[in-house]
């Protein structure tokens, strides 16, 4: 045990001390928020501002089409030739043309004259207004009242309740893409830790210090060591790295995120009051969140997911699926004289993870099908399907089923990889083959 | 004087060829043991075993006449002929870290460390990473770390090969002196010259089996030709004569009326008889017997050997 210690710990050690590994963990969290920071700025900075002149001689829009607080509008008689000849110089960023025909259709009936484009974001505004209001004029051209049919359109959400073994249900969150995320997560944590491993063995081997080793460790406990210590250090970075994003995450989402989150205790409030009053609502006041609708539903989805079960199946899960896919990479660097020998040997071994990885991107669409319930029971993909099911509600049986199936298979690979390294590490200068690995396993 | 190892028996197959076949042989106590044999005759096979990296698949071992366990590691010092170290690492936490996994504790290591590196004056290197010292310098680095646990045997596989003649001649020093201090050394090598320099006893694997063991001078003596060489001034007739049947020259040259001539005695004359025969004729610079080295008895017996296998067809498969 002492001597299993001593090679964990320089394990650790060795990493820790490594520039490139130092760097990478606490470059990755700034990456990544910094990407989604990124992103959500993106979508904010299409909102410049718009003073838009309108020409609009079908007469249709006036005090109908309105601005909001980063579009302005002003209606002119003007023509439209001066019109597009003088904006720039008056003041305005662009002239919206409208035709009489504007209300037959077809293309060229609305126009719209810039220097600088005023981005989707403004024409999607636009649109969506004019043809609300040609919709509603058509409708009162034929005497109907445009509120019968506003009040006749129903949106409808499904709410999903799967039936447990006990009878009694349970709303779902039904969040797929949240699973198939963290399934990726799983997929790039083996892969990861697993390639370390491999690395390590190989180095060893390749600087040949690994006999003068097994002089003084059994090979079974060199390689147990390594895989543990590889899997501490794999703890100790994720452990860095979600710290790191969690601050960083919520330091951003307090400065992007606080209206949206204080609109959507509104819109919460305002949905139990329907759910109570029924349709004695003031409705005209619901109708404001209607842009922010996907958010609040994505983010009402995140507010359902157990993170803890998440995160405990999560550990289970790696610590499982690491150890399988590790002590294979442990044989397979032990079997390698270099890097470049290794991609025959490694192609294998990735096609089962990237076959889980396809699996878990069907669980989005179809999270019963009997693929991916195979898929996360068998412990090639369990660790990559099982978690991006795990939103869905698994049942307890399944679980345990496919965590217990794991665990025994870790063992019999790692016993098996055990085999494999013992006379891998020792052979030098020849090429290796997957017959003479078959061979290895039956030397004593 | 006590055997600290005793091979009893010992084989080893791979899927498809012999390593050893049925091999036993004694290493006594505090004395230098040199395994000899071509490349390929199955020494770093005996090697890995007495070092319980592999298992033998028949015999047994025994370590002080204890059959040998994983306890007896930390008995053992081992020197690979593939030999390295880590490359990222620094000198004192390697040699610190390597110590440990012989059992050492940290206190411990680190005042053998600093015997050591004061020995071969290398105090300096300790913060150095590996990748930046000479080829010489982690030669060192990899003997100190091959002794510092002390051990009662000392097993080097082909350290020559490899090492500068300068730290070639500090290991045959360091060797003979931890012999002295009660240790026991077994070495393989091809480097004939340090067998008669160092070794005790040899014992010659060729083919997976043992064909010769014993002291490196019994050998000597058992393989004498019967064949001397002696330098005279005096009359090369009279001396080819005075021999008549007793022997026969194989070899003779004269420089300024000094000959010398190399010649096989009869199996029943002796040196002495030679000697009683040529005195009254000629007058004698020198008369020596020429013993064959350990080169020309290991090449002549491996080429034996080869006969024999080459005979008795294979037994490999």
């Amino acid at each position: 045990m002492r001597k299993i210690r001593l090679i964990i710990g320089r394990e650790i050690k060795s990493k820790l001390t490594n520039k490139t590994f130092i760097i990478m963990t606490i470059l990755a969290p700034l990456l990544i928020t910094g990407f989604l920071a990124f992103m959500i700025k993106m979508t904010q900075s299409e909102k410049t501002e718009q003073n838009v002149l309108v020409i609009d001689d079908s007469k249709l829009f006036k005090d109908k089409l309105v601005g909001n607080d980063y579009i302005s509008l002003s209606f002119s008689n003007d023509q439209l030739p001066k019109a597009v000849a003088e904006f720039s110089e008056k003041g305005y960023s662009c002239v919206l043309w409208i035709s009489p025909t504007v209300i037959e259709g077809g293309a060229g009936a609305t126009k719209l004259f810039y220097k600088k484009s005023p981005g989707f974001a403004f024409q999607t505004y636009i649109k969506d207004q004019m043809e609300r209001i040609v919709y509603e004029n058509k409708l009162k051209a034929n005497n109907i009242d445009p509120n019968i049919i506003s009040n006749s359109k129903q949106s409808i959400k499904i709410i999903l309740e799967k039936v447990n073994d006990k009878g009694s249900t349970e709303e779902q969150a039904s969040f797929g893409l949240f699973g198939f995320l963290t399934g990726a997560l799983m997929f790039m944590f083996i892969l990861m830790y697993g390639m370390m491993v491999f690395r390590s063995v190989m180095e060893e081997k390749t600087n040949r210090i690994v006999e003068v080793i097994v002089s003084s460790v059994k090979p079974f406990e060199l390689m147990l060591g390594k895989i543990i210590g590889v899997a501490i250090l794999g703890v100790i970075q994720f452990a860095i790295m979600g710290i790191i994003t969690f601050a960083l995450t919520t330091v951003l989402s307090t400065i992007f995120l606080k209206d949206v989150s204080a609109q959507l205790k509104v819109f919460q409030s305002q949905q139990e009051m329907v759910k109570k009053n029924g349709t004695n609502v003031n409705f005209n006041q619901l109708e404001k969140f209607d842009d922010k609708l996907e958010v609040f539903d994505l983010l009402q989805k995140i507010e359902k997911i157990d993170f803890v079960e998440v995160f405990i199946c999560f550990v289970l899960y790696f610590i499982g699926g690491y150890l399988f896919y590790s002590s294979i990479m442990a044989a397979i660097g032990s079997a390698v004289d270099s890097e470049a020998d290794s991609q025959q040997f490694i192609t294998p071994v990735m096609i089962p993870l990237m076959v889980g990885y396809f699996i878990a991107t069907k669980t989005i669409m179809d999270p019963d099908s009997s693929t991916v319930f195979w898929g996360s029971i068998i412990p090639f993909t369990s660790p990559i399907v099982m978690m991006s099911r795990i939103t869905n509600g698994v049942p307890m049986w399944e679980l345990v089923l496919s965590l217990s199936i794991l665990f025994v298979s870790f063992v019999f690979t790692t016993w098996l990889a055990g085999k494999i390294y013992r006379t891998g590490i020792l052979m030098y200068g020849k090429k290796t083959s997957w017959r003479e690995i078959g061979k290895w396993l039956f030397y004593k | 004087m006590a055997d600290i190892l005793q091979i009893k028996n010992v084989s080893k197959k791979y899927s498809n060829h012999v390593a050893l076949n049925d091999v036993s042989l004694n290493v006594a106590e505090k004395s230098v043991f040199g395994l000899l044999g071509p490349n390929g005759a199955g020494k770093t096979s005996l090697i890995r075993i007495i070092n319980q990296i592999t298992g033998p698949d028949t015999g047994e071992i025994l370590f002080k006449g204890e059959k040998l366990n994983p306890k007896h590691v930390e008995r053992i010092g081992y020197l690979p002929e593939e030999r390295g170290l880590y490359k990222k690492m620094s000198v004192g936490d390697q040699v610190l870290y390597l110590a440990q996994l012989k059992g050492l504790s940290k206190a411990d290591a680190k005042k053998r460390l600093a015997y050591w590196f004061e020995k071969f004056e290398m105090q300096s290197w300790w913060k150095k990473k590996v990748e930046e010292l000479s080829k010489g310098m982690q030669q060192k680095v990899q003997f100190i770390v091959t002794v510092i646990h002390e051990p009662e045997l000392l097993i080097l596989d082909e350290p020559f090969s490899g090492f500068d003649p300068i730290n070639a001649q500090l290991i045959k020093n360091e060797i003979l002196e931890l012999r002295k201090n009660g240790a026991t050394v077994i070495f393989s090598t091809h480097n004939m010259g340090s067998v008669e320099e160092l070794c005790d006893n040899i014992a010659l694997i060729n083919k997976a089996e043992k064909i010769l063991d014993g002291s490196v001078k019994e050998i000597r003596k058992t393989h004498r030709t019967n064949t001397y060489k002696i330098t005279f001034k005096g009359n090369l007739l009279g001396f080819t004569n005075a021999l008549w049947t007793g022997g026969e020259i194989l070899d003779k040259h004269t420089e300024d009326d000094i000959h010398s001539v190399t010649l096989k005695l009869a199996p029943n004359v002796s040196g002495s008889q030679l000697l009683q025969a040529i005195l009254p004729i000629c007058e004698i610079h020198s008369f020596n017997e020429l013993i064959p080295n350990m080169n020309d008895i290991f090449i002549m017996k491996v080429n034996q050997g080869n006969e024999i296998v080459g005979t008795k067809s294979n037994y490999t498969e």
